[in-house]
C-alpha cells in the first residue's frame, strides 16, 4: 500500500447526508472482479445532473471529497472506497462516517477525516467561495488546512503509523502467527466446523 | 465489575493484545458469497497464501443470482463470471460451496443457521452488512469490507478495535399484528441511522424474550441500519431448541448448552448507553423517506419537513419526499403500491413466509401490482412447497421464484422500474437500491401481505 503522510489538493463539497453506500456505488456496479475500473459507478445516480457537484468544471481535479454527516451508511462494500479511490480521491472528509467504510477506507488508504460539523460548514463556504482553495490532510500532524485555518483531528495512533509506513495489516498479522498457532491449541471443541459436510 | 454479553464473548476471542493495539480476534466462522470475495482470493494468490482454516470457511452463490430459470446458464454474462469465479476459487482453495440448485444454496444468513453452524458465543463475519444477523443466537457477528474478508481468510483472525456497548431494552408485548420488524424499524427511528455507531447492540428485555429465533434473527439483522455493526440477544431455551437437530448441531449437545448458559450479561454489568421502548405502544411500522430511520407508524401522515427542528434532518426529509415523490400530510395507507417484495435476509426464513401466506390464503392480490416472493433459501422454498405455501401464493396471484438476495438490492434482474413504488420486507429504502429510480416502504410480512391485497400500504387489520 502506498504511504500516507500528506496530501494537498483542491476538495469538493458534497453538501448531502447520510450518503449511503448504494449512493457511493449501486449494487449493479459489483459484479466486476477486480479492483480497478469502478470509477464509472461512483455516484452514477447523480452523474447525469450536469448541476451535480462532480460534473463541474470548477471541481473536475478536487481529490478531497468534502460530505455531509452519516457518510458511507449501508453495505460493508469496499467498491466504495475503490470507487473513491479510483475516481482520483485521496481523502474523504466528514463529521461522521458509518463504521465499516470508515475501516474499510482506512485499510485501503483512502484517508477518512472526522472533524466537527461547523468547520465542515465553513469548509464547504471557502471552497464554494473559491474552489481553487487548496486543502491539505496531513497525517504527520494530524491537521487539516486552508487558507490561514489549521483544523485538528483525532485518529488512533496505529492507524496512523499504519498508514505512515504504508503496510499491510495481513503482513503485520502473519508476524504473531505463533499466536494464532496457541489459540488454536487451546480453543474449544465445540465450535462447528464447516467440513466434513454434515446432511 | 461484571461483563455484557458482547464483552465476554471478545475476551474469549482474543489471540493477541497489546497497547495501542487492535485486539486481535479469532473468527469461528467465516461466510462468504460472490460479489465481495474475488478480490480477497486475488490478493491471496498474488502474495501466495493459502486460506487458513477452509473447514471454518463456506460460501453460497446469493447476490447477483436470477430467480428464475436457475436451472440455466446465468444469463448476465458480468454475472455468470462473478459466480464462476467464486466457484473456481472455492475449489482451489478448498471451500465448501453451496451452489445455485444445492438445496443449501440462498442468502448466506439464512443458510448458516439452517445448517446450525451459527451458535452461541462464536465469532462471525461475513463480507456483508447483514452478518449482523447471526447475532439473534449469541454471537458477535459482523460485516467486513473484501480486505478484511481476505484477512480473515489467510489468518482467520482479524485486527479490530473494541467497540461500545448499548442495551436496547425493549419491555412489554406486541399487539397482534405487531412484529419484530416494527420493533426494530422504531428503534431505527428513534435512534437514527447513527445512532449506534461504535457499538454492538445487545436487545434485552421482555418483549425481545418472547420472539421466536427468526424474529430475533430480524432485529439483529437491521442493527446495521441503526449504525451498529452488530447486534446480539442472549441465547436461551428458544435457541437451544432452535439449533436441536440442525445438521451441524454439536454432537455434545449437553455440553453445548452448558457453555451457551453462560453467555449472557451480567447483573452487574455497565452498558456504555441504554436505550429503552415500550412494546405495548408499538404498531406496524413503514419507511416513508430514502434512509430507514425515515419510518412512523402506518396509522399516521407523511410527515411535514417544516416541522422537524433539525436543520440536517429536515433538508434531509424535504430531499427524501421529492425522491419518494410524496407530499407531506397524506395517511401512509393511502400511498398505492406497485410492487411486493417479500424475501431477504431480513424477512425471508419460513416464518415470514408462513404469516405473509396465512393473510392472502384464498384471496387475490390487487390487479394493480405485482408480488414477488422470494424465499431466503432453496431450503426455505422446499419447506414452504412441502406445506403447500407455494400454492398459497400462486393462487393469489403472486410470483413464486428461486433463492436468493433478489429485489433487497437490485443486483440481479429482479429489480423496480424508474418511479415504480414497492413495498419491501427487505432492510433499506436508499435511493435507487431496488433499482434505479425505485421507490421502497420497508414494511413486515405482514404488512407487505396485506398491502398486496389491497394496493396501498396496509396492515392485516384493515382487511
Amino acid at each position: 500500500m502506498e504511504k500516507f503522510i500528506k496530501h494537498t489538493g483542491t476538495a469538493v463539497p458534497l453538501r448531502r447526508s447520510n450518503v449511503d453506500t448504494d449512493q457511493i456505488i449501486p449494487a449493479v456496479y459489483l459484479k466486476r472482479v477486480t479492483r480497478s475500473g469502478f470509477e464509472d459507478g461512483l455516484f452514477s445516480a447523480w452523474r447525469n445532473d450536469p448541476e451535480f457537484v462532480l460534473n463541474r468544471a470548477e471541481y473536475k481535479a478536487g481529490t478531497i471529497l468534502v460530505a455531509g454527516v452519516d457518510f458511507g451508511t449501508g453495505s460493508s462494500r469496499e467498491h466504495a472506497v475503490w470507487a473513491l479511490q479510483n475516481y482520483g480521491f485521496k481523502a474523504v472528509i466528514s463529521s461522521r462516517f458509518a463504521d465499516i467504510f470508515r475501516g474499510n477506507s482506512l485499510k485501503g488508504g483512502l484517508l477518512t477525516v472526522i472533524i466537527e460539523q461547523n468547520d465542515v460548514e465553513a469548509l464547504w463556504a471557502a471552497i464554494e467561495a473559491n474552489p481553487a482553495t487548496s486543502v491539505s490532510v496531513d497525517l504527520e500532524t494530524r491537521t487539516v488546512s486552508y487558507n490561514n485555518v489549521v483544523l485538528p483531528f483525532a485518529i488512533d495512533d496505529y492507524t496512523r503509523w499504519r498508514l505512515m509506513e504504508g503496510l499491510d495489516d495481513i503482513g503485520l498479522t502473519v508476524k504473531n502467527a505463533d499466536s494464532i498457532d496457541s489459540f488454536e491449541k487451546s480453543r474449544t471443541t465445540l465450535k462447528p466446523a464447516t467440513l466434513p459436510i454434515r446432511g | 465489575m461484571g461483563k455484557t454479553l458482547a464483552e465476554k464473548i471478545w475476551a474469549e476471542h482474543i489471540v493477541r493484545a497489546a497497547d495501542g493495539e487492535p485486539d486481535l480476534l479469532y473468527i469461528d466462522l467465516h461466510l462468504i458469497h460472490e460479489v465481495t470475495s474475488p478480490q480477497a482470493f486475488d490478493g491471496l494468490r498474488l502474495a501466495g497464501r493459502t486460506v487458513r482454516r477452509p473447514e471454518l470457511t463456506i460460501a453460497t452463490e446469493d447476490h447477483n443470482v436470477p430467480t428464475l430459470n436457475i436451472d440455466k446458464p446465468i444469463a448476465d454474462p458480468v454475472s455468470k463470471l462473478q459466480v464462476d469465479t467464486l466457484r473456481a476459487n472455492c475449489a482451489e482453495f478448498g471451500v465448501r460451496i453451496h451452489s445455485l440448485g444445492d438445496k443449501d444454496q440462498g442468502v448466506v444468513h439464512v443458510v448458516g443457521p439452517q445448517l446450525g453452524l451459527t451458535q452461541p458465543g462464536m465469532t462471525i463475519v461475513c463480507g456483508d452488512s447483514h452478518t449482523s444477523t447471526h447475532g439473534a443466537f449469541g454471537a458477535l457477528a459482523f460485516g467486513i469490507g473484501t480486505s478484511e474478508v481476505e484477512h480473515v481468510l489467510a489468518t482467520q483472525t482479524l485486527p479490530l478495535a473494541r467497540p461500545k456497548t448499548m442495551a436496547i431494552n425493549v419491555e412489554g408485548s406486541l399487539k397482534t399484528g405487531v412484529t419484530s420488524k416494527d420493533i426494530i424499524l422504531a428503534i431505527i427511528a428513534k435512534i437514527g441511522t447513527g445512532g449506534g455507531q461504535g457499538y454492538v447492540i445487545e436487545y434485552r428485555g421482555s418483549a425481545i424474550r418472547a420472539l421466536s429465533m427468526e424474529s430475533r434473527m430480524t432485529v439483529c439483522n437491521m442493527s446495521i441500519e441503526a449504525g451498529a455493526r452488530a447486534g446480539l440477544i442472549a441465547p436461551d431455551q428458544t435457541t437451544f431448541d432452535y439449533i436441536l437437530g440442525k445438521p451441524h448441531a454439536p454432537e455434545d449437545f449437553d455440553a453445548a448448552v452448558k457453555y451457551w448458559s453462560t453467555l449472557y450479561t451480567d447483573s452487574d454489568a455497565q452498558f456504555d448507553v441504554e436505550v429503552n421502548l415500550n412494546a405495548d405502544d408499538l404498531e406496524p411500522f413503514v419507511t416513508w423517506g430514502t434512509n430507514p430511520g425515515q419510518g412512523a407508524s402506518l396509522s399516521s401522515n407523511v410527515p411535514n419537513p417544516a416541522d422537524i427542528a433539525d436543520p440536517e434532518a429536515r433538508g434531509a426529509a424535504e430531499r427524501a419526499l421529492v425522491y419518494m415523490g410524496l407530499e407531506a400530510g397524506t395517511p401512509l395507507k393511502k400511498i398505492a403500491i406497485d410492487t411486493v417484495f417479500l424475501g431477504s435476509c431480513t424477512n425471508g426464513r419460513i416464518e415470514d413466509l408462513r404469516a405473509a401466506a396465512e393473510v392472502v390464503k384464498g384471496k387475490k392480490i390487487a390487479s394493480t401490482l405485482r408480488m414477488l416472493v422470494v424465499p431466503g433459501s432453496a431450503r426455505v422454498r422446499l419447506e414452504a412447497e412441502a406445506e403447500g405455501l407455494d400454492k398459497v401464493f400462486i393462487d393469489a396471484g403472486a410470483e413464486w421464484r428461486n433463492a436468493g438476495c433478489s429485489m433487497c438490492l437490485g443486483m440481479n434482474p429482479d429489480q423496480l422500474a424508474v418511479g415504480e413504488r414497492s413495498a419491501s420486507t427487505s432492510n433499506r429504502n436508499f435511493e435507487g437500491r431496488q433499482g434505479k429510480g425505485g421507490r421502497t416502504h420497508l414494511v413486515s410480512p405482514l404488512v407487505a401481505a396485506a398491502t398486496a391485497l389491497r394496493g396501498t400500504l396496509s396492515s392485516p387489520a384493515d382487511l
